[in-house]
């Protein structure tokens, strides 16, 4: 399968300025591409244009040649950044995991999430916490391209190794295509094969 | 003793208001009908022990009458705000899901509605169905509904711009599934708090209606009827058939309006801590 942007351009509306132009990006399965900018260069416009969350102002956003599908579990899958805000805070975590499908036991086990979290509110779990349920979800949903805006940045070290393991490990089992926004480049060069440079346009 | 916290007597001051206000429509809707048997020897008496409220012009007893009619008050205001209330949650979930121009047509309506005096409006629509128990209850009814349909409406746009609303679409889930598992839970409070506030409008402009000959029949004791029917004494020096029941009236409408601010500082999740 082949994730493509081509000739992207996008802007929030017709007085903004462009947030994007004639960008264009690819992803096969099972690669993994660490999309790397500044701070403004619309590292995660891009990110929610990919996954549907957008519609491009100009150009397109194919899966294998096609548009993507508007209804039913879209096959790209977005992380955001901030879990808390991911996650609807009436919920109990299991209903939440639920959502996107099947529970996996050996999943949550790769997470290192408990059982007992299982029946709490988001509230009462951290940071790093909520993100393992957001990254969980969007893996049990049987998703063919990952796509994780900075999942990691607010993460300990030690808990950011852990949730790029499961998701590398899991990646290469399922052939997912993984795509990283990240301010980082040490993480960039760490999980990813190449290296995108939004602000120059090309490849590291 | 240790001392209680604010939640905790909030809680408390709620539950107790509650039971109250049940125990009291629960005792009204029990007095038999011979509790306010006229009788022409008891006629026009002041308060006594006997008459705690004293005696209507056919010999009533005030305090039972009173009674009663706050009973057919309050069934009148809780069926009418609780149509009312209903009606806001859809309407409110419409204007914020349908189109632009939906949206504009429901909000314009609701501009229209809060614009006329409630009273007038009220008026209109219970004339035009012939008055009674149903011109009132669709009048009341069809007038309450605009301010709570508007906080509906801004508390489901808010929702529906939330991430995980937006995370849920992607995951596969249809509008209505998202309706009733995302946005429906966080509508729950607004709806009972809505509620038991419009509870005491709905109230008084019955009240106000029936005293005004608009809506109940005379011969159902509404506690607007008793106090239009005190009008015609009260020149005689017979004060208590207007002073009681009024006060009754504005006792019970406080005691409700005080229970809904009290709900709403339970449930509303920035006073959680307090």
């Amino acid at each position: 399968m082949r994730l493509e942007a081509k000739n992207v351009s996008f802007r929030y509306d017709r007085r903004q300025p462009w947030v994007l132009e004639n960008t264009n990006l690819s992803i096969e399965s099972g690669e993994r591409l660490a999309l790397f900018a500044p701070s403004g260069y619309g590292k995660t416009t891009l990110a929610m244009l990919l996954a549907g969350y957008l519609e491009p102002t100009r150009g397109e956003v194919l899966l294998d040649g096609k548009n993507l599908p508007k209804k039913g579990v879209c096959p790209v899958q977005l992380i955001y950044q901030h879990p808390e805000k991911a996650i609807n805070p009436r919920w109990r975590l299991k209903k939440v995991l639920e959502e996107s499908g099947e529970m996996r036991e050996e999943v949550l086990d790769a997470f290192g999430i408990e059982r007992a979290w299982l029946d709490r509110f988001p509230r009462e779990l951290s940071g790093g916490e909520l993100q393992r349920f957001c990254v969980a979800r969007a893996l049990m949903s049987g998703a063919d391209f990952l796509i994780c805006d900075e999942i990691s940045t607010m993460l300990d070290v030690i808990t950011q190794a852990q949730i790029w393991n499961v998701v590398l490990d899991e990646a290469k089992n399922r052939n997912m295509g993984i795509i990283a926004v990240t301010h980082n480049k040490h993480l960039a060069n760490r999980i990813a094969d190449r290296v995108y440079d939004l602000s120059k346009q090309e490849y590291l | 003793m240790k001392k209680l916290n604010r939640r905790t007597k909030v809680l408390l001051l709620t539950i107790l208001m509650t039971v109250i206000l049940i125990a009291f429509y629960a005792f009204a809707v029990l007095i038999p009908e011979s509790a306010v048997a006229s009788s022409f020897l008891n006629a026009k008496l002041p308060p006594s022990w006997e008459h705690p409220f004293g005696t209507d012009a056919l010999g009533r007893d005030l305090l039972m009458r009173t009674f009663k009619g706050m009973a057919v008050s309050m069934t009148v205001g809780i069926v009418a705000s609780g149509i009312s209330a209903v009606l806001a949650v859809f309407i409110g979930i419409a204007a914020a899901t349908g189109s632009k121009r939906v949206d504009a047509v429901i909000s314009w309506i609701i501009d229209l509605v809060m614009g006329i005096p409630h009273t007038v409006l009220i008026i209109l629509i219970s004339f035009a169905l012939g008055r009674g128990l149903k011109g009132l209850l669709v009048g009341v009814a069809a007038t309450h509904w605009c301010s709570l349909a508007r906080l509906i409406r801004g508390e489901v746009l808010q929702l529906r711009s939330q991430q995980y609303v937006a995370v849920s679409r992607r995951l596969g889930k249809s509008s209505g599934w998202i309706l009733v598992h995302h946005l429906l839970p966080h509508l729950v409070p607004q709806f009972f708090v809505g509620l038991v506030l419009m509870f005491p409008h709905a109230i008084l402009h019955e009240a106000s209606i029936s005293f005004l000959g608009y809506g109940l029949p005379p011969e159902q004791p509404a506690i607007g009827i008793i106090l239009a029917e005190s009008m015609k004494y009260i020149s005689a020096g017979m004060w208590w058939p207007a002073v009681f029941p009024g006060l009754t009236l504005v006792l019970i409408v406080l005691l409700v309006d005080r229970l809904g601010d009290n709900l709403r500082m339970v449930i509303d999740p920035y006073n959680a801590q307090e």
